[in-house]
């Protein structure tokens, strides 16, 4: 079982660069010329020769997110939790919510940099704004959905709405949370990014944005590479943390507060 | 068992459904129960047996009549009552222990001193997964645990706040035949040593005539209360006894009925 469980974790791995041999043999195969398609190679050349230029660039990247991220989780839940304990709430608010999703988070980049100017500000903004939704949608979900039995056991006894929703709305709706969570991050990145390639200084998207018109493609592909790292860096930790605050959810006989 | 702890007068219960007229759950239904007596109520399924109990928990308000317990009129939840269902409800993100702790979280004075007193509390909760064979198992997780285990910590969470009555909605209709017989021996020593009052609504007449002081049988919908039977057998009461010759009877005016009901029911 032991020898099953190694060979099925480092599977991820040889998929990974097995991905990136394949790549590298028919690009030298087909003589890719490298402004079209870099070998991986000349991408990771530059990550490490160039990497004390891009750590700043990264950092302000992952900053950007991370603020975002945490500022719309939060209002995203709070959100969730009155759409989600509210029939009232629910029915006037839904509607207004889908259509701020609806519009493209590109489209309103402008209209923050009019405001805020361009930097930091609007990217924050733009990641916050793109994670609020699934947050939404899934505490709302999470708490509407609990079982009217559970609220009874607590009702039975007395307890306010506040303790109810303390009590069992909130844990039970946590699974929920954390598989947005995972969602919100990455989509944190998209928002961070669209952002910096429209108005921004610093930043992964402004170098990218940069190199490309400097036709630098290993230096765009570089800034890809760094963003996926961080995407998986992150999503990996919110799973990581999923299981460990929810493994009641799964079941899993190894969970343990 | 004397005075009316528990008192239903002509009360009328329908459940709102959108534009139709609603179902009427109860009419007219009286009953009384008396403090530290333990009553059943039987009756066909969908008779409105559980609603009583929602309205002498308060978690429903009559349409009509009078619901009062401890001589006062019944508005929102009577915390004094402990509940057990026929799914075992258990949270599913707390330990069986801390599921059983859950009401002191509520309830006061407990939940005032529920930080200081802790330990306190969680060595009552283990004496009482003691009492019902659950010694052992304070840490494991819900689903860690069998329906009859989960079951016997249900009714230990309706027990730890020592709670003057005891509403029990078929808590042992899920359960294999051998471990609801347990449990009626369980639940008899618990009732024996702290005398609560207790409602318990079962579709298993052995069940009731084995456990209850008093039997109210319960018309079809819209449920009434049509029969009451005193249950004379002294205590403690034996399995044995549930195939004695008097009991045997009882369990059969009872089955009459019962079936009398269903059958003027599906006539009308």
């Amino acid at each position: 079982m032991r020898r099953r469980s190694l060979a099925r974790r480092s599977l991820p791995w040889a998929v990974i660069i097995g991905m990136f041999l394949v790549w590298e043999v028919l690009c030298r195969l087909f003589n890719v010329p490298e402004f079209v398609l870099p070998l991986p190679s000349q991408i990771f050349e530059v990550l490490i020769t160039r990497w004390e230029a891009l750590l700043p660039h990264t950092t302000q990247t992952l900053m950007t997110t991370v603020i975002g991220f945490v500022g719309g989780v939060i209002v995203g839940t709070l959100i969730g939790i009155a759409i989600g304990s509210s029939r009232l709430v629910y029915e006037a608010m839904y509607p207004l919510l889908v259509g701020f999703y609806s519009i493209p988070k590109v489209a309103v980049v402008p209209i923050l940099v009019l405001w805020f100017g361009s930097g930091t500000v609007p990217a924050v903004i733009t990641s916050l704004v793109i994670c609020i939704f699934p947050v939404v949608v899934n505490v709302a979900t999470g708490l509407a959905t609990t079982e009217p039995e559970l609220e009874d056991v607590l009702r039975a006894l007395g307890a306010s709405k506040r303790d109810i929703l303390w009590g069992v709305g909130i844990p039970r709706s946590m699974p929920y949370l954390f598989a947005s969570l995972k969602i919100a991050i990455t989509l944190a990145f998209v928002g961070t990014v669209i952002s910096e390639t429209v108005a921004a200084n610093r930043g992964i998207g402004n170098v990218m944005i940069i190199a490309s018109s400097n036709i630098d493609v290993p230096l765009v592909f570089a800034g890809l590479f760094i963003l996926a790292f961080m995407g998986i860096a992150l999503y990996a930790l919110f799973a990581l943390l999923e299981q460990r605050m929810t493994g009641w959810a799964m079941r899993k006989t190894e969970f343990s507060m | 068992m004397s005075g009316r702890f528990v008192l239903l007068d002509a009360v009328d219960l329908t459940y709102a459904a959108g534009e139709d007229e609603g179902t009427a759950a109860l009419q007219a239904a009286s009953l009384h129960v008396g403090k530290g007596e333990f009553a059943a109520i039987v009756g066909p399924s969908g008779c409105g047996k559980s609603t009583i109990l929602k309205l002498v928990s308060g978690l429903l308000a009559a349409n009509r009549g009078r619901v009062e317990v401890a001589a006062r009129p019944v508005a929102g939840p009577v915390k004094m009552a402990g509940m057990a269902f026929q799914n075992p409800t258990m949270l599913p993100w707390l330990s069986a222990i801390d599921n059983v702790l859950v009401p002191l979280k509520i309830v006061q004075p407990y939940r005032s001193q529920f930080k200081q007193k802790r330990a306190e509390y969680e060595e009552r909760a283990r004496a009482l997964f003691k009492t019902v064979g659950l010694a052992g198992f304070e840490k494991r997780f819900p689903w860690q645990l069998s329906g009859g285990m989960q079951q016997r910590a249900s009714l230990c969470r309706a027990l730890i706040h020592e709670p003057e009555m005891l509403l029990l909605d078929e808590p042992f209709g899920a359960l294999d035949a051998f471990t609801r017989e347990d449990l009626w021996a369980t639940l008899q020593e618990l009732w024996m040593s702290r005398r609560p009052t207790v409602i318990l609504v079962t579709h298993d007449l052995r069940e009731a005539a084995y456990l209850a002081d008093r039997i109210f049988v319960m018309s079809a919908r819209p449920g009434r209360v049509i029969a009451a039977h005193e249950v004379p057998f002294p205590r403690p009461r034996t399995l044995d006894m549930t195939f004695s010759g008097e009991f045997v009877e009882l369990i059969h005016a009872l089955r009459r009925e019962i079936s009398d009901a269903r059958e003027e029911a599906l006539a009308a």
